[in-house]
């Protein structure tokens, strides 16, 4: 379900989804609002379930033994009446080390991203888990090998400022 | 060894260096500075401009260009000037491509200045415009804006500065350095006085794109101007390429053909990886400089009100990326102001004496500085400002 925002809402969203830890009374100098304008307006995203959760954006490659693997797997399924892909996915989601669930066009219709602390973990919750749910025709996985950017955010960025210290 | 200084002109070495540079060399040396002493853009280059560059050296583009610059891109910018400021130029002679706004200002100057004429150059203003004057052989005369009339100069003004002499006005709009912008009637008053005396608009509009309330008019469209204006623009600030060196200049043909003129003897032409660059901006990137206008009006809107609570008062600049609060509460100049902030919090920010004697009594504070830079400022500001 969509609903409409204003456009200041919408750009105290876009904000907040850049930088979450932005002050209300940072985000009302930035928005020439007032703190009481901006507290109200940030419940009504987080009420309206419009900002979900603050999330922090972790390189666990740099924290030895913490490493983990990544799987992307493609998942076909079929789908049931009446509920389509829903109760799949909702079946698969349950699992806490499903990270993300997508359905999706193209040659197959689900994809499950799937975090472990090594192959053998992912492996066997594919073969164990994944593939022995009701509906689940076949799974393809593909482990990740590097993340190089990620919603957005390049890891390892050379992001100096690189202008002269004064200028005209 | 004598230094033989009688190698200099004598207009050359009476130029005084720009007060700038003082303030870059103070700065050697020390770490953990946050500067808002940049007059460009915080963002690279955004990559799809980038690339176009990339891909034109990988094509074999790699040399002189007509002199006028490519006409793809002349067409591309007469097409945007007309599309966004309504006023439409020949490709073929009546743009200009240059090395950056920097050089379409110095060689407009140098077409239509005989020895001894006069420029009404309104301060606070960009470091180069009066000694550019100088050097093509002009006068400059100063005219004050002022902090009372929110950095607008009033037609009266320069209506007094009028003499027999005087040929142009140079006019920056949304202004470096106090980021203070003139509404279209305001522009219609001036053009009043530059239509009575028969004077040239020279009008630096590099700012144009980086308007943050209204919208932006440019002098030429003025009714009646296009002919006595010269308009000045660039690539620098709204697509975050200062370092490509590419700006353009739009003019009447008898004047852009006679910029032409010293263009093509002293620059050949602009750098064509550069002009690739630019057509690519001007062709696709009106989503980053939207992107951009709208994280610096944040940052603006933040930095006002900052400035603005620790008793710094600060005019809330319609453009550009610059705000020029009043120190004088301080009891310091602006110089004293700049060089105990460096050396007791470690922020830069530029006298505002720097910009013309008018800008005394004002810093310039750019705020083309990420979020967290600026808060980090604001906070050591703040620490400054209450200790004293
Ligand atoms: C008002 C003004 N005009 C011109 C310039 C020079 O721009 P360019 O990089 O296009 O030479 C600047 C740069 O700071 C400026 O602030």
């Amino acid at each position: 379900m969509s609903m409409k925002l204003t456009a200041t809402e919408i750009e105290v969203a876009e904000i907040l989804e850049k930088d979450a830890r932005l002050t209300n009374d940072e985000l009302a100098k930035m928005m020439n609002l007032s703190v009481d304008q901006i507290h109200q307006m940030v419940k009504k995203l987080e009420d309206e379930k419009v900002i979900v959760r603050y999330v922090s954006l972790v390189d666990w490659t740099k924290i030895d033994g913490h490493q983990g693997v990544t799987a992307m797997i493609d998942v076909k399924v079929t789908p049931k009446r009446d509920v389509g892909f829903n109760d799949v996915a909702e079946r698969i989601y349950r699992h806490k080390e499903v990270k993300s669930v997508y359905l999706m066009s193209g040659t197959y219709d689900l994809s499950v991203q799937v975090e472990g602390q090594s192959v053998n973990e992912v492996a066997h919750f594919v073969s164990q888990k994944l593939s022995t749910i009701d509906g689940v025709i076949s799974t393809t996985t593909h482990f990740v090998l590097k993340k190089f950017k990620h919603d957005g955010t390049v890891y390892d960025s050379d992001d100096r400022d690189k202008r002269i210290v004064v200028s005209p | 060894m004598p230094i033989k200084t009688s190698y200099l002109a004598k207009h050359v070495r009476t130029l005084k260096p720009s007060g700038i540079r003082k303030f870059f060399d103070a700065t050697a040396g020390m770490t953990d500075v946050i500067s808002l002493g940049v007059g460009e853009p915080d963002f690279v280059t955004p990559w799809n401009v980038r690339e176009a560059a990339i891909l034109s050296l990988e094509d074999g583009y790699t040399s002189y260009t007509a002199n006028a610059g490519l006409l793809e891109l002349r067409e591309a910018i007469a097409k945007y000037v007309d599309d966004y400021y309504c006023v439409s130029y020949d490709p073929e002679h009546e743009v200009t491509v240059t090395v950056g706004a920097s050089e379409a200002i110095d060689i407009a100057l140098r077409a239509i200045l005989d020895p001894g004429d006069e420029v009404l150059v309104v301060e606070p203003c960009f470091v180069s415009y009066a000694p550019l004057v100088t050097l093509a052989g002009g006068v400059p005369v100063i005219v004050e804006s002022k902090k009372e009339n929110d950095f607008k100069v009033q037609p009266e003004q320069l209506e007094t500065a009028v003499t027999e002499r005087t040929k142009a006005i140079m006019i920056c709009s949304p202004n470096n350095p106090t980021g203070s912008m003139l509404s279209k009637i305001e522009m219609e008053r001036i053009a009043e006085v530059a239509k009575k005396h028969d004077l040239l608009i020279l009008s630096d509009e590099i700012y144009a794109e980086l308007v943050y309330d209204e919208l932006y008019t440019s002098f030429a469209a003025i009714d009646g101007m296009k002919d006595q204006t010269i308009l000045v623009s660039g690539f620098s600030k709204d697509l975050a390429m200062t370092g490509w060196r590419l700006g353009f200049v739009c003019a009447p043909r008898d004047i852009s053909q006679g910029m032409l003129k010293i263009h093509q003897y002293a620059i050949m032409c602009a750098s064509t990886m550069a002009q690739h660059a630019g057509l690519e901006g001007l062709r696709n990137g009106r989503s980053d400089m939207a992107d951009m206008r709208k994280s610096y009006r944040q940052r603006r809107n933040y930095i006002v009100q900052s400035l603005n609570e620790m008793g710094l008062p600060c005019y809330k600049p319609e453009g550009a990326f610059y705000t020029f609060p009043s120190i004088e509460a301080t009891g310091m100049n602006s110089e004293t102001f700049a060089t105990r902030l460096l050396q007791e919090e470690r922020v830069v920010v530029v006298p505002g004496n720097a910009f013309g004697d008018s800008g005394e009594g004002h810093v310039r504070c750019s705020y083309a500085t990420s979020m967290s830079q600026l808060q980090e400022a604001m906070k050591r500001m703040r620490r400054f400002v209450d200790k004293l």
